[in-house]
């Protein structure tokens, strides 16, 4: 690895990781202000303009708590489980591509922390393993509540994982590419002539599916049952107070982001450009062309506005995220269940078969 | 009697209504009317029957009670606590008139018993108190005309 890849690959983690840490505050932000808006409150709105520092003061609340351990709780088993469902939430962004190649020198750069050769199966296996810190931290709190709080989760992780990666499958065989910038690749171009060929249009119910299975995989509402404020008291973080439970709301947020980033990618174009954004090309790179001259400006003109669009298209999901929370009741445990095995499996399974028929006959 | 309605296909279809509701929410967000009292600049605006904080109604500088121990008899907290003397025209006054209001239950039964027009209950509802012993209002404090009843 020379220089410029060292380079390259510090800007990216360094972007990456500082990119998914301040969105956790801007986005309980977004989510209290939110829910107080379309409950016709107004939510926090003293500190800082319009309520935006709110978040900030609440971190150093939190920092600042005593870190209360509860007598009766596995300590080991207690501390880690935070950490444990923390740390896969990150990982799984390495092999998400947040914008095209750039080529300095010669070289092809990919913006995409680790080009792996399992793709998206990287990001299925690393995002299941935090059910394990669910897991830990039900049973370490030796609490009732909080065991049937993970008991759930990890019900319901298992429930619709299927669904999650048979709706996948759809897009993997369309792109014939386990590679996340292959996916992305594939979604280039345009149907009937306008359409983008995004996989929301191409494999519209794969993307319903996947987008109902990502809210339970993130345990958001209306799937939330883990949680379940009104059934059992939090769930499975119960017996957490502090940082420890300011860890289990970022993994939170980190699954939220995770979940819109693979949404994008899979199925609306990933990084490519919005509709319309191709004119901005130029403008932007004699913009960027000012500040540093490696590479073509052009180039990294577009760079720039895909890792803009990509922004937009993850912004818009994780808004979803929270619009849908507060539109829609949760769900009661038999209807959990019978959603994610008698409908979304089998419609997952026949979108399938549907897509290599159609395959197999060439038509799409 | 039980009605068994079976819903139709559409709201068994789930998309539909989910659309529906985001678009309810949406609407909320943007234009709903939003209903929040920003607390210290805007106020809640009570009756005029709301029970708040005590005073002794004056008359001329002088409080119109009598320290007829009406209502401290009436009070089912008994919290009122009065000293009576004797001024010198021989009118009996409240030497000590004391409320603690921490026991208060702001039931307005002595501002009902009282013959003599003089305890009341204002509108005043701002009542939190840094020690304990602040919140026993003595005669001072209740003789400041906190309302125009
Ligand atoms: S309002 Fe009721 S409780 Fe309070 S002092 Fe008067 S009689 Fe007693
Ligand atoms: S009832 Fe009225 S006059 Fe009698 S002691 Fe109480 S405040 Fe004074």
């Amino acid at each position: 690895m020379d220089r410029i890849e060292l380079i390259w690959m510090g800007v990216k983690i360094g972007a990456v990781v500082f990119t998914m840490l301040s969105s956790v505050p801007v986005m309980v932000w977004v989510e209290r202000r939110g829910s107080a808006l379309m409950q016709n409150r107004l939510g926090p709105n003293r500190v800082g303009p319009l309520g935006i520092l709110q978040a900030p003061v609440d971190v150093v609340k939190l920092l600042f708590k005593e870190d209360f351990i509860p007598a009766h709780v596995e300590k080991v088993i207690f501390v880690l489980a935070p950490a444990v469902l923390l740390i896969p939430a990150f990982m799984t962004f390495a092999v998400v591509p947040f914008a095209g190649d750039i080529a300095i020198d010669g070289k092809a750069l990919h913006a995409q922390i680790a080009d792996l050769d399992v793709g998206i199966l990287y990001v299925l296996a690393i995002s299941s393993l935090g059910v394990y810190g669910i897991i830990m931290a039900g049973w370490a709190s030796n609490n009732k509540y909080s065991m049937i709080g993970s008991l759930r989760s990890s019900a319901q992780m298992i429930s619709y994982e299927l669904s999650l990666g048979l709706s996948v499958l759809g897009m993997i065989m369309m792109a014939e590419s386990i590679h996340l910038r292959d996916i992305v690749a594939a979604q280039s171009g345009h149907i009937f002539g306008f359409l983008p060929r995004w996989g929301v249009f191409t494999q519209p119910i794969g993307f319903i599916v996947f987008l109902t299975a990502s809210f339970a995989e993130t345990n958001r509402l209306p799937f939330d049952l883990p949680e379940g404020e009104s059934e059992i008291v939090a769930g499975y973080h119960t017996e957490y107070g502090a940082m420890k439970f300011a860890l289990f709301f970022m993994a939170e947020y980190m699954n939220m982001l995770v979940a819109s980033a693979l949404i994008s990618t899979l199925f609306f174009g990933g990084f490519q450009l919005l509709p319309g954004m191709g004119r901005l090309i130029d403008p932007t790179g004699a913009l960027i062309a000012k500040f540093f001259t490696a590479g073509n400006p052009a180039d990294w003109g577009r760079l720039a506005l895909e890792a803009v669009s990509f922004s937009i298209k993850v912004g818009f999901f994780m808004w979803f995220f929270v619009w849908v929370r507060w539109t829609l009741p949760r769900f009661r445990y038999d209807q959990l269940m019978n959603l994610g095995w008698k409908v979304l499996f089998p419609l997952s399974l026949a979108n399938l078969v549907v897509t290599a028929a159609l395959m197999y006959l060439r038509v799409i | 009697m039980l009605v068994k309605s079976k819903p139709s296909l559409r709201h068994r279809f789930y998309l539909f209504e989910i659309l529906t509701g985001l678009s309810i929410t949406m609407k909320n967000f943007f234009f709903g009317r939003k209903v929040t009292i920003q607390f210290p600049e805007e106020r809640r605006i009570y009756s005029s029957r709301f029970r708040g904080l005590h005073y002794i109604k004056a008359v001329n500088g002088v409080e119109n009670c009598t320290a007829c121990m009406l209502c401290p008899t009436v009070c089912p907290s008994e919290c009122i606590h009065i000293e009576a003397g004797e001024r010198a025209d021989k009118e009996k006054y409240p030497v000590t008139f004391e409320i603690d209001i921490l026991r208060c239950c702001y039931c307005g039964y002595c501002e009902e018993a009282c013959p003599k027009d003089a305890i009341k209950l204002s509108a005043i509802y701002e009542m939190a108190r840094l020690t304990r012993a602040d919140g026993v209002l003595d005669k001072e404090n209740l003789l400041v005309q906190r309302g125009k009843k």
